[in-house]
């Protein structure tokens, strides 16, 4: 079921940046699938770069300014906020503002940043540059949005550090910390905007599981995970940025409902009622059928399999992958052994992850 | 800067409007013309009109229709000034045919300096 649950997690974050303006994507994933193979990366050193340039963003300096984009070489510290919102202006293509984004805020150099998304250290240069000359160009302004373009832009940026905190997932902690650092920095710069908090807590929410997910390449299943290896430091922090948000305004955006989602699943006892009103809410808020998967795991859990199981057939994401695994799962809890089969070695066909598959294949021979 | 608004509409969506609507469009057309950071434009006459020149095979070639053989073609054009991008991008959203499910392509000029502009 937590195959699921990661998809929402994923999936959404193309949701915040595309589903507006192109309506509903083929395939949600498609995106991140293609780069979070076969990750090849020299992780001690990355570790100990990333530490140090995560402690600085830590330690409220700059870990880069637009000097270092050669756009301006006035710009100082101060202007970080402004910073933000060029790199990810929506005239620029989403890997190019991710690209940007790390490099001069996020404090990786453009090898590092070449290697989070397996291209050649060449081919994110002339990203970078690309990105940078039509800043430059079409005079994509370094200022804060206007009022009345500010939630569309916040929006943008906060797809663009849930993207790379995302792409972090489940593997990588360096650039997941790294992440949560741009998120700290937006709130620190945004103190007045639920959604950042918002944010924040739900990056730190599912950032405490890491140790917990992933046991000797094996997926384990939230209801399964040993809580004790969540980092119960991450969550206190989670829950008290999600606890500003709400104290913020009362209408919870779409990052608020998932931190409340993910602090709900942090509980011993997960009250899956409350998840499934969540769910719902956010179903809402996006019109994602990716949200309405989780919806119905979250009622099945709640002890209507059933029910979920309609849930799920009603949805329209074709070959989407969790779908199948999630039907799977159903079928299973409902003692439908035969149609379980067929959905695992569906789902199983269409994983995309090592340690997903293996998941699979243990349910399957579990039957 | 200055900025080149390359107006796109969706096929026959200003053809079919009705005759009080094309009217009151017509006129927020114009009104672009009165803001007075626009610089120029034009309302390009149907693409049956179009007539492309090209030199191939050793001659000057004199082909009927257009140049790309695409659905949408530009329809017009307005160059604005202004401060940059996102108050270009403003204005391109308030053009009709945006609504009307066209779409405008942004593009600045190149900047020329003033003793060689005509």
């Amino acid at each position: 079921m937590d195959l699921a649950e990661e998809a929402a997690q994923e999936a959404f974050a193309i949701a915040a940046e595309r589903w507006p303006r192109d309506g509903l994507p083929q395939h949600p994933v498609a995106w991140l699938v293609a780069t979070g193979r076969n990750r090849a990366i020299d992780r001690v050193r990355r570790e100990r770069t990333l530490e140090d340039k995560t402690r600085l963003l830590e330690a409220d300096q700059p870990a880069a300014t637009m000097d270092e984009l050669d756009l301006d070489d006035s710009t100082i510290p101060d202007e970080r906020l402004e910073l933000i919102f060029t790199c990810c202006h929506p005239a620029l293509a989403v890997d190019a503002q991710v690209a940007l984004t790390l490099r001069a805020l996020g404090g990786l150099t453009t090898g590092e940043i070449a290697l989070a998304f397996l291209v050649s250290e060449q081919t994110m240069k002339r990203r970078l540059s690309r990105a940078k000359a039509k800043i430059k160009a079409t005079a994509i302004p370094f200022a804060v949005p206007a009022d009345r373009l500010l939630p569309d832009r916040l929006a943008a940026v906060l797809a663009v550090v849930y993207l790379i905190f995302n792409q972090a997932y489940p593997d990588r902690g360096d650039l997941a910390a790294n992440a949560i650092g741009l998120g700290r920095l937006l709130a620190e710069l945004m103190a007045d905007e639920p959604e950042v908090y918002g944010l924040l807590a739900l990056m730190l929410l599912h950032d405490s599981r890491r140790e917990a997910r992933v046991v000797d390449g094996q997926l384990v299943p939230l209801a399964e995970q040993d809580r004790s290896r969540h980092d119960r430091a991450k969550v206190e922090a989670g829950r008290a940025a999600l606890e500003r948000a709400l104290a913020l305004r009362p209408a919870a955006g779409p990052y608020v409902l998932q931190a409340a989602i993910a602090s709900l699943q942090a509980e011993e006892e997960v009250e899956w009622d409350e998840v499934a009103v969540l769910y719902e809410r956010l179903e809402r808020v996006t019109g994602s059928p990716v949200v309405a998967l989780n919806r119905a795991v979250a009622v099945a859990e709640a002890g209507a399999p059933e029910r979920a199981l309609e849930l799920v057939d009603s949805l329209e994401l074709g070959d989407y992958r969790y779908l199948h695994s999630t039907r799977a799962e159903l079928l299973r809890r409902l003692g439908r052994q035969e149609e379980a089969r067929a959905a695992f070695e569906h789902a199983l066909r269409l994983a995309a992850t090592d340690p997903e598959r293996r998941f699979l294949a243990r349910r399957l021979a579990g039957l | 800067m200055k900025y080149a608004l390359l107006i796109y509409p969706k096929p026959g969506s200003h053809e079919e409007l009705g005759e009080d609507e094309y009217k009151s469009v017509s006129a927020e057309y114009w009104a672009f013309r009165e803001d007075p950071r626009c610089l120029g434009g034009a309302h390009l006459q149907p693409i049956e009109t179009a007539t492309t020149v090209r030199y191939g095979g050793g001659e000057d070639l004199i082909i009927d229709g257009p140049y790309a053989d695409t659905k949408e073609v530009l329809g017009g054009y307005f160059v604005f000034d202004a401060s940059n991008l996102d108050e270009a991008l403003e204005v391109a959203q308030r053009i009709p045919a945006v609504r009307l499910g066209g779409a405008v392509e942004v593009r600045p000029l190149v900047e020329v300096p003033v003793e060689t502009a005509h």
